[in-house]
């Protein structure tokens, strides 16, 4: 008897002609199939000490996420933070972290499949972003290094500021909203597919 | 739109909350001590003031922590927001709404 395997698919996987057509100030891609990993640990812990060890990055505090690396980590709650890593990373990790952690008190959950990925750079980000979303997103409030979790056009996101690119933000958005978001954002750059090559909030 | 300040996230938009009634409402020690009229007292019963109050919020689109709030609900005013292991604060809040609130109470 043949096994059928499904073939995974990502919810933004026929986007990319339409993320094309945006203005040339706001680029758009999905990246797909990012290893994501909740974790759940009492700030300060042994435990929590434990998985900074085992990974050798420091839990970021309240509305930050730790400098990109190999692994990256986003703060979603007091304790309670999202790891993202490279696609196919999953099993390693648990498995790193759960032998890390020990009998601590901590958890661990592949939540992978639960979001999407967006990567949005171009001197349109924040002007485009800042017409569904009610945080300032002004460098001087949200400088890189932010990660808030809150409400784009009415859909949950968490929005991280990157350090590495200029005015790149991430989006982690849940697959089911994925799609709606995706039209959002085609949408809100309507009035930006003009001649003036998509000027930024600054005029830049 | 009124902005709620969770005591993690900042001041966020209200619609990112929801409301979750009174605070400090502790379970009865033993629920099968309690008869009928003493159990609906628990359930059901919520005081209703007009001034402030403690109540119950979820920050559910950002970072899904209950916390408590002291809000005047005559001004919809919160006159201060608290981690939900702290204590109820004093009902006399320092913000002007809750004296002018409570003058009113005292002038009927």
């Amino acid at each position: 008897m043949t096994v059928e395997t499904p073939a995974r698919f990502s919810p933004l996987s026929g986007w990319q002609d339409r993320f094309a057509q945006l203005p040339t100030g706001l680029r758009v891609r999905e990246l797909p199939f990012l290893t994501q990993l909740t974790l759940r640990v009492e700030p300060g812990s042994a435990a929590a000490k434990a998985v900074e060890d085992c990974l050798g990055i420091i839990l970021p505090g309240p509305l930050r996420a730790g400098s990109p690396g190999d692994v990256e980590v986003l703060w979603t709650g007091p304790d309670e933070w999202l790891l993202v890593a490279p696609d196919g990373r999953q099993d390693d990790l648990l498995a790193r972290l759960r032998s890390a952690i020990g009998d601590d008190f901590a958890t661990v959950t592949d939540v992978s499949a639960q979001r999407t990925t967006l990567a949005l750079s171009g001197p349109l980000v924040r002007t485009v972003l800042a017409q569904g979303c009610a945080l300032d997103l002004d460098p001087r409030v949200t400088p890189a290094g932010s990660c808030l979790t809150t409400l784009l056009a009415q859909a949950p996101v968490t929005l991280v500021v990157r350090e590495e690119e200029p005015s790149g933000v991430r989006l982690l958005v849940r697959s089911s909203f994925a799609s709606y978001l995706a039209t959002w954002l085609l949408d809100a750059c309507t009035e930006y597919r003009s001649d003036t090559g998509g000027r930024g909030w600054d005029g830049r | 739109m009124q902005l709620i300040a969770c005591p993690w996230c900042g001041e966020r938009e209200e619609i990112e909350f929801h409301y979750g009634g009174q605070a400090h409402i502790a379970y009865p020690d033993d629920p099968y001590a309690l008869d009928d009229e003493q159990w609906a007292q628990y359930v059901f019963f919520r005081d209703n003031p007009k001034g402030p109050f403690a109540e119950r919020w979820v920050h559910s689109a950002g970072c899904r922590r209950w916390f408590n709030a002291l809000r005047d609900t005559v001004t919809h005013e919160f006159l201060s927001v608290h981690d939900n292991r702290a204590e109820r604060p004093s009902r006399t809040g320092t913000a002007p709404a809750a004296q002018h609130a409570e003058g009113q109470e005292a002038g009927r």
